[in-house]
């Protein structure tokens, strides 16, 4: 088992009001934990706490010394018009291009705005995914994606990733099942 | 109409100027309008005028005066940074009232407050190209150094604060010297032509650009061209050079847009 990353206990979080938990749980590198639970049960919120994006209102979240962090949001301010590539967005994050699909490895060099929708959420997502982190979390990671993009991060998360701890909340129970090492529900 | 004076070397410091201002503003530009915060270009500008004509009736140096304002104004858009475009407007229409009302009531302020207004450039001394070549080796620099947080502050707002790291302070960073850019510009150049060099460029290279980095240099190279041609302009059907700047700038954009709908 990998070192713990992680260390969450009775975590309680919202916004001006508390709106999720309490959730407890432990991530190893390594492991790729699932949240599961019905809408509005607040698994973005809590995914937000574990980095600091919202209020914690009660419990405890302890990171291992220096845990970096990477963290791919749901929705994506419009781009359009913005003269930007898809290599230039991947060196922001330090994300390496290599092991890209082939159908998105190729359009590096084209502007972001003349990507389809799937290919643009493929790439923001790598984006995160492949950039220098101890901790992943993904919220929604199959939103917006294209059939070939689900197949290629379910096949990708597969793949044993002994260097990083993940932490994914997706409605696409298929995802979660399939890749998910542990599944924590977060209650309504 | 006479184009002898474009030789004239009474003209090389205020032109030298106005290009390495036309070659400075367009980048800032770019990364305003990818914060969608090109409004507060214009506030600086307004804001530098009103504190230049301040300074003139109060007898310290214009410069000194627009410098001092402007980074004021950049400083309280930091701070105020939810307010968003509403900020500017109020900065604007502060530094606007001031502005003329100081016109209007002082003597003094009358000629330099055209000058700022209408943008007479060939007014420019050795002090502002001086500033401006000090502006460009300074600004150049950290811009390329701020590029990185403030591309990541739009894509991946979280990106720094998910690694326990704060990007206000560079954020402010980039605030304060695009506010002593614009106001040296406005000094320099006129009010509007400084806004029109921060805005024009920008918008038709985000339409061109094959990549955010080609987009910066010909932001450069159309504020530049664009500023050549309304120096020569201006000179030579003697007019004064801001109004000419900010016409033929919008222009080259209209004449692009209509090209880049046909593409």
């Amino acid at each position: 088992m990998g070192e713990i990353l992680l260390r969450v206990t009775g975590l309680v979080a919202g916004y001006a009001t508390p709106v999720a938990g309490p959730l407890g749980f432990e991530l190893r590198r390594g492991e790729i934990l699932g949240f599961a639970g019905p809408n509005g049960a607040g698994k973005s919120t809590l995914l937000k706490a574990l980095w600091g994006g919202v209020r914690v209102f009660g419990g405890k979240v302890e990171k291992a010394p220096g845990l970096a962090i990477s963290h791919q949001a749901q929705g994506f301010d419009d781009l359009r018009g913005v003269p930007l590539t898809g290599r230039e967005l991947l060196r922001l994050t330090g994300a390496t291009p290599d092991g890209l699909p082939p159908w998105l490895a190729g359009r590096l060099d084209q502007r972001l705005d003349r990507l389809s929708g799937g290919q643009l959420q493929f790439l923001r997502l790598w984006a995160c995914l492949a950039a220098p982190a101890d901790l992943v979390l993904l919220d929604e990671p199959t939103n917006n994606l294209d059939r070939a993009g689900v197949a290629f991060l379910a096949d990708w998360l597969g793949r044993a990733h002994s260097g990083q701890g993940i932490v994914i909340v997706s409605h696409d129970h298929g995802l979660i099942d399939g890749v998910c090492t542990r599944v924590v529900e977060v209650g309504a | 109409m006479s184009f002898d004076l474009l030789f004239d070397p009474l003209f090389r410091v205020p032109f030298f100027t106005g290009l390495l201002l036309a070659a400075l503003l367009p980048p800032i530009g770019m990364y305003l309008r990818l914060r969608n915060e090109w409004l507060a270009a214009l506030a600086f500008a307004q804001m530098a005028s009103a504190g230049a004509l301040l300074a003139m009736v109060t007898g310290w140096p214009m410069l000194a005066g627009g410098a001092l304002a402007a980074l004021l104004a950049a400083l309280a858009k930091g701070l105020m940074a939810r307010a968003g475009a509403g900020a500017y407007a109020s900065m604007m229409l502060l530094a606007w009232g001031g502005g003329v009302l100081l016109v209007a009531n002082h003597p003094l302020a009358e000629q330099a407050g055209h000058a700022l207004f209408d943008g007479q450039l060939y007014f420019t001394g050795e002090g502002h190209l001086l500033a401006a070549g000090v502006a460009c080796a300074v600004v150049v620099p950290l811009l390329a150094w701020l590029s990185k947080p403030l591309l990541l502050g739009r894509l991946f707002p979280e990106f720094y604060r998910a690694r326990g790291r704060d990007a206000r302070p560079r954020l402010m960073l980039f605030d304060l010297l695009a506010g002593l850019a614009v106001a040296l510009a406005t000094i320099s150049l006129g009010v509007m032509a400084a806004f029109a060099l921060v805005f024009v460029p920008p918008l038709i290279a985000y339409r061109f650009a094959a990549s955010w980095r080609a987009g910066l240099v010909l932001s450069s190279v159309i504020g530049m061209g664009g500023y050549c041609v309304s120096f020569a302009a201006s000179l030579g059907f003697d007019q004064p050079f801001g109004p000419v700047c900010a016409v033929l700038l919008v222009m080259l954009s209209v004449m692009s847009s209509v090209n880049s709908d046909r593409m």
